[in-house]
């Protein structure tokens, strides 16, 4: 279980999220939405233990995060900037397996079998600037699995992609989320894709000082596909819900303030 | 593709044709009798003895000593300058506390040091490495801490969110992300060190050297021939010392954005 108790975080004078309480149980997939500059990449960070919490506090099973958590991973969406172009695509998805000590010969078959799951075995001695953007992210999701992550974070990880890779990528995850039990908080500006994905969805109002406006469990088929799931009239209530939320804000003056963070 | 290897055999042709032009503009200002031939000898002499020096063992042994002096003192700049440039570039306390030393040094010009390190060291191949060594750390040095902080912070985070600490950051992100920059800087300071090493051995005046020879040809009666003879060879070896390092970094970092074009 992970829990957010009253977290605040400063950029400045200037709050960026404020009060934040939320809990997400094990193997659950959370989407976060939220206008831009409401803090979704800081809430990420601060969870990865990469930005300490100014005040409040994350903790996993209780236990308060104070540095980067165990069994986190975390797909960021500027694949081109985190994936490591000195590296061949294995060499890139092998590296975090180097922090549990396996010897080589394992850590090459677990990064085969991973990118083989993704699609990518064909790729596996390219290197990533030599490879589409899709696959470049593919590569990020690969390396991001590969230790079999207990959390995994994804900060607006299909952003920048063309709509077929971006389904395509949407379906994977559902798959994995699926098959590993893997507790997922995915952050999207994209309200469709959010109730596609989530088990949950929460919004968080426009900065400065975001909260959490919405909290909206998502009553959907568990097997879920591009064209039926987006049908259902669920789907479009739902959908229709998050909308509202997101675009009329709560606190009308948070609009005046500055943009960022 | 093909646009590029066209633009690249057109730099190719007229950077052929500029030196032809120089050769002939040499060859016609001496032969015409503008400036007299002893003190510039037309081009076509002066290239003729330069190939002649190819086998002339006692210049070929000067010319090893000469590049035997450059390698060391390059080595030892290296040696000095990506530590202490990685120190420099990731421990700010570090770099604050030094910036004003670095700052002194750095302009004072190596050359303009020749004579006090010969007055301390005597005019022997310690001054020279010496020399050599100290005017190649700076552009490393610089080039180092650069490079260090022009590193995507995002593949830092990426590092350090797998549960990896600030030194498996420095060596698998920081040095592999700035490696580009730090042969950069080896490039500049191989050229400025061919400088120091020829103008140190000049100053000297004696011992054995590719200065030697040009500061010794420049004593001779009608020696100017040999002195810009010497003087190719120089520019030569610089040409041949920076064509092979620019080859070497395409090798090694075919992801920068300068070699990825060629790789695609």
């Amino acid at each position: 279980m992970l829990e957010l108790r009253k977290l605040s975080q400063w950029y400045g004078d200037h709050a960026v999220l404020s009060d934040l309480t939320l809990k997400v149980p094990d193997g659950e997939l959370l989407c976060v939405v939220g206008p831009s500059g409401c803090g979704k990449s800081t809430l990420l960070r601060t969870i990865a233990g990469l930005l300490p919490a100014a005040e409040g506090e994350v903790t996993i099973d209780g236990t308060p995060v104070t540095g980067v958590p165990d069994g986190l991973a975390v797909v960021f969406q500027d694949y081109g900037r985190s994936l490591f172009p000195w590296l061949s695509v294995r060499e890139n998805v092998a590296l975090p397996l180097r922090r549990r000590g396996l010897p080589r010969a394992e850590r090459r078959a677990e990064a085969e079998r991973i990118l083989d799951r993704v699609g990518l075995s064909g790729a596996a001695r390219r290197h990533p600037w030599q490879l589409s953007g899709g696959m470049q992210q593919r590569v990020a999701i690969a390396r991001a699995l590969v230790c079999r992550p207990s959390l995994l974070l994804m900060d607006e990880p299909f952003g920048s992609l063309d709509a077929q890779t971006r389904e395509d990528l949407e379906d994977l995850l559902l798959q994995v989320h699926r098959n590993d039990d893997t507790t997922i908080v995915f952050v999207t500006h994209d309200i469709d894709e959010s109730v596609y994905l989530g088990d949950r969805v929460i919004a968080l109002s426009p900065g400065p000082g975001s909260r959490v406006v919405l909290d909206l469990p998502v009553r959907l088929p568990g097997e879920r596909d591009q064209i039926g799931t987006r049908g259902l009239p669920e789907f479009v209530e739902l959908r229709a819900e998050v909308g509202r939320t997101v675009r009329t804000p709560a606190d009308p003056s948070g609009l005046s303030g500055p943009p960022g963070a | 593709m093909l646009r590029v290897r066209v633009r690249v055999r057109q730099d190719f042709l007229l950077g052929v044709a500029g030196v032809l032009l120089a050769f002939a503009i040499c060859e016609v200002v001496s032969r015409a009798g503008i400036v007299r031939r002893t003190y510039l000898p037309p081009a076509s002499e002066v290239l003729a003895r330069a190939v002649e020096l190819a086998g002339d063992s006692a210049f070929l042994d000067g010319v090893g000593a000469t590049l035997r002096a450059w390698a060391l003192g390059l080595g030892l700049a290296c040696a000095i300058a990506v530590p202490v440039g990685l120190l420099l570039g990731s421990v700010p306390v570090v770099d604050a506390a030094s910036r004003a030393v670095v700052e002194f040094l750095r302009p004072l010009p190596s050359v303009a040091l020749i004579p006090l390190v010969s007055l301390l060291l005597g005019s022997g191949t310690e001054t020279e490495v010496v020399l050599v060594m100290y005017a190649s750390v700076w552009p490393i040095l610089f080039n180092t801490v650069y490079g260090l902080g022009e590193t995507e912070s995002l593949a830092k985070d990426t590092l350090r969110a797998f549960g990896f600490g600030r030194l498996a950051v420095l060596l698998r992100v920081e040095l592999p992300a700035t490696a580009p920059f730090i042969a950069a800087g080896v490039r500049i300071s191989a050229a400025v060190a061919l400088i120091l090493a020829v103008a140190t051995e000049i100053l000297a005046g004696f011992g054995e050297g590719l200065g030697i020879f040009i500061a010794q040809a420049g004593l001779a009666t009608d020696g100017t021939r040999d002195v810009l003879a010497g003087v190719v060879w120089a520019g030569a070896l610089g040409l041949v010392v920076n064509a092979v390092l620019v080859r070497i970094e395409r090798g090694l970092f075919p992801w920068t954005p300068e070699h990825r074009e060629r790789k695609r």
